[in-house]
């Protein structure tokens, strides 16, 4: 537009040199100049350097680090081992030196049970994560970009697992499996009925952008249906799946507490906050703390994945940008 | 108007299918022989073993044993829980509880919610809004169990406002407490909701429009903005209906409201299995009914919905 106009008035200046003066000589040069020198920006960019400005995206990625630090190497959070020397003379014990947050009651320290419990929750939440972000990318896009018959088959093959509640579901396949009982099979469980979600927002976006400019371009100018899929539409659509993924780890790992607090998670054996949570019901009037802690543990994980899912889909969405 | 409701019924059934066979699939593949099971360590007479398999069906192919199971439901036989009562009886007895604490906490949701998100959008950026915003994130990452312990303790067993169980009248007084924890997660995701459409709405032309022509502020606020702000709110409160049936599932079993959801948080707690899914599917069902409801509705208050595609 701008090059055009640069055009038509220097064919004008052509015609009556001594009405116009020449482009170059005026105060419009500089406004005119396409500025080439500038770094090329996309959503992308844009959103990262958005990001670095909201608090909230700093606070969850410190929370996320020290949480995953925590997942990875107990040891260095507490050097009391969570299950041995538990003193039933210490059940539901307060606070002492070298157990700042006081004991189960089994007479465990508590602080070192939610230390050795992170990595629980946090690979029940990975594995669901990547479960659905594999299932929902995958029946997503190619509902979305194919349409016709195939975005009818797997629509209608989403909603029947969309329309089961997904805990519902889990506890149902809990029982089927009562036998054995694992991460996996529990992130199994919540990430097969948890998928549509995904591949529903996925959906959408695709059939937004599979209508614009460029893609009728690429087509005009042969390139084949999967390499625009691949190259031009999945990447201008996944945008809205990072933050509903990040989301959802948060309620990945809430999900597999709520199952193990009603009885259908994982054993009694295996160390997670759910369990301990769950077992410290017993003794709410008496001893409220043992229950409060590995409460408190799984909140601040989950808020923290939330708080980082909405910094980056408002970092992502224009619209919410301008809402700041 | 009508060609719509027949499209959007056409559209439910195969969902309906789907969904019954699924779960239906899932306890076929549950191990165990039920009929051993039910004569426990004693073992069984094979001649009464065989004609308890054919009473039940279970010597039929799974797709048959599956058409019996649906033509039942069809006829109202939900099943028989672990104790030998039928589940419509039990459905019965206990669905008016969960309906009313149900209907408690979409209550609050609306009012709490509503005023909430309004105020905070309408304030964007200030104290209240900002607070607002961090409470209700507290709120979505806190498990229902948790914050039923919580309010139990602090509320029932510290402060005495309330009693830390529900008896078996389940009167509105006592079904307060429940309703709030039921309503929390909601509540959170409501005020999220109204305040960004808040904002957005209150950037539209129209808005500008009513300003200035002169209108007050509670005018346009009341008819203009909340009154447009209301359709994701409408929509989501039949998303929400599927997290209430899971909320009411922890929150019955924990304030031991004689609801639907108490029954199935006994059954899960105890391992029956067969009760735990006859109810689950009772459970989705009703879910999907509720779905197709709020789309019909739906129609009826947007136009655009019902000639669109």
């Amino acid at each position: 537009m701008a090059n055009n106009k640069h055009m038509g008035s220097a064919a004008s200046a052509a015609r009556h040199e001594h009405f116009v003066a020449n482009l170059a000589d005026t105060a419009m040069a500089e406004i005119d100049a396409v500025r080439i020198s500038d770094k090329p920006t996309n959503l992308y960019l844009d959103a990262w350097r958005d990001l670095r400005t909201r608090p909230m995206f700093y606070i969850a990625g410190i929370l996320i680090l020290i949480i995953s630090v925590m997942a990875l190497f107990p040891g260095i959070f507490t050097q009391t081992p969570p299950n041995d020397n538990c003193l039933l003379a210490n059940s539901n014990g307060a606070p002492t030196a070298g157990h700042p947050l006081g004991f189960t009651r089994q007479g465990c320290d508590i602080y070192s049970r939610i230390v050795h419990g992170t990595s629980t929750s946090l690979s029940v939440g990975l594995i669901v994560t990547l479960l659905t972000m594999t299932l929902g990318i995958f029946f997503g896009s190619l509902a979305g970009f194919y349409g016709k018959w195939v975005d009818a088959v797997l629509s209608r093959a989403g909603d029947i697992f969309f329309s089961i509640p997904y805990i519902l579901a889990a506890v149902v396949i809990m029982s089927v499996f009562s036998d054995f009982r694992n991460v996996w099979v529990i992130s199994a469980a919540i990430g097969i009925f948890a998928w549509p979600s995904t591949a529903r927002v996925l959906r959408s976006e695709i059939l937004r952008v599979k209508q614009l400019d460029y893609v009728m371009a690429s087509t005009a100018i042969g390139v084949s249906r999967f390499k625009i899929l691949l190259r031009h539409v999945m990447p201008n659509s996944i945008a809205p799946v990072i933050a509903v993924t990040t989301i959802s780890l948060a309620a990945a790992i809430v999900a597999e507490a709520t199952l193990s607090f009603l009885g259908v998670g994982l054993p009694s054996s295996t160390m997670s906050w759910g369990n301990d949570i769950s077992q410290a019901q017993v003794d709410l009037r008496t001893a409220p703390q043992v229950l409060i802690w590995p409460s408190l543990a799984l909140s601040i994980t989950a808020l923290a994945f939330i708080m980082m899912g909405e910094a980056i889909r408002d970092a992502l969405d224009p619209k919410a940008r301008a809402q700041r | 108007m009508t060609g719509y409701i027949i499209r959007r019924v056409l559209q439910a059934l195969p969902v309906f299918f789907g969904t019954t066979l699924l779960i239906y699939f899932m306890v076929f593949a549950m191990p165990g022989d039920p009929i051993i099971a039910m004569f426990g360590d004693r073992g069984v007479n094979q001649a009464v073993y065989e004609q308890l398999r054919a009473q039940y069906h279970l010597d039929e192919p799974f797709i048959v044993q599956y058409f019996i199971y649906i033509g039942g439901i069809f006829q109202g036989d939900f099943g028989t829980s672990f104790s030998g009562q039928p589940v419509a009886d039990v459905l019965a007895a206990t669905f008016p509880v969960t309906i009313r604490l149900a209907m408690m906490a979409v209550a609050i949701e609306m009012i709490v919610g509503l005023t909430v998100g309004l105020v905070a959008g309408l304030r964007k950026g200030k104290l209240f809004d900002n607070s607002s915003l961090v409470m209700s994130l507290i709120l979505i990452s806190t498990p229902v169990f948790v914050i039923a312990f919580v309010f139990q303790f602090f509320f029932a067993i510290k402060l005495g406002w309330a009693k830390p169980t529900v008896s078996g009248e389940a009167g509105f007084i006592e079904l307060l407490l429940p309703a709030i924890v039921l309503s929390t997660l909601a509540v959170a995701y409501i005020i999220r909701l109204t305040r960004s459409s808040v904002i957005d709405t209150s950037g539209q032309d129209f808005v500008r429009t009513a300003y200035g022509k002169g209108l007050s502020r509670q005018r346009v606020v009341r008819v203009h903005i909340l009154r447009n702000s209301l359709i994701p709110v409408v929509t989501y409160l039949s998303i929400d209906f599927g997290v209430l049936l899971v909320g009411a599932t922890v929150t019955e079993g924990i304030f031991n409201v004689p609801g639907v959801g108490r029954t199935l948080y006994q059954a899960i707690i105890r391992g029956e299995g067969p009760t735990v899914v006859s109810f689950v599917t009772v459970m989705v069902l009703i879910y999907l009914a509720v779905n197709l409801l709020t789309d019909l509705l739906y129609a009826v208050l947007d136009p655009r919905i019902r000639y669109g595609k």
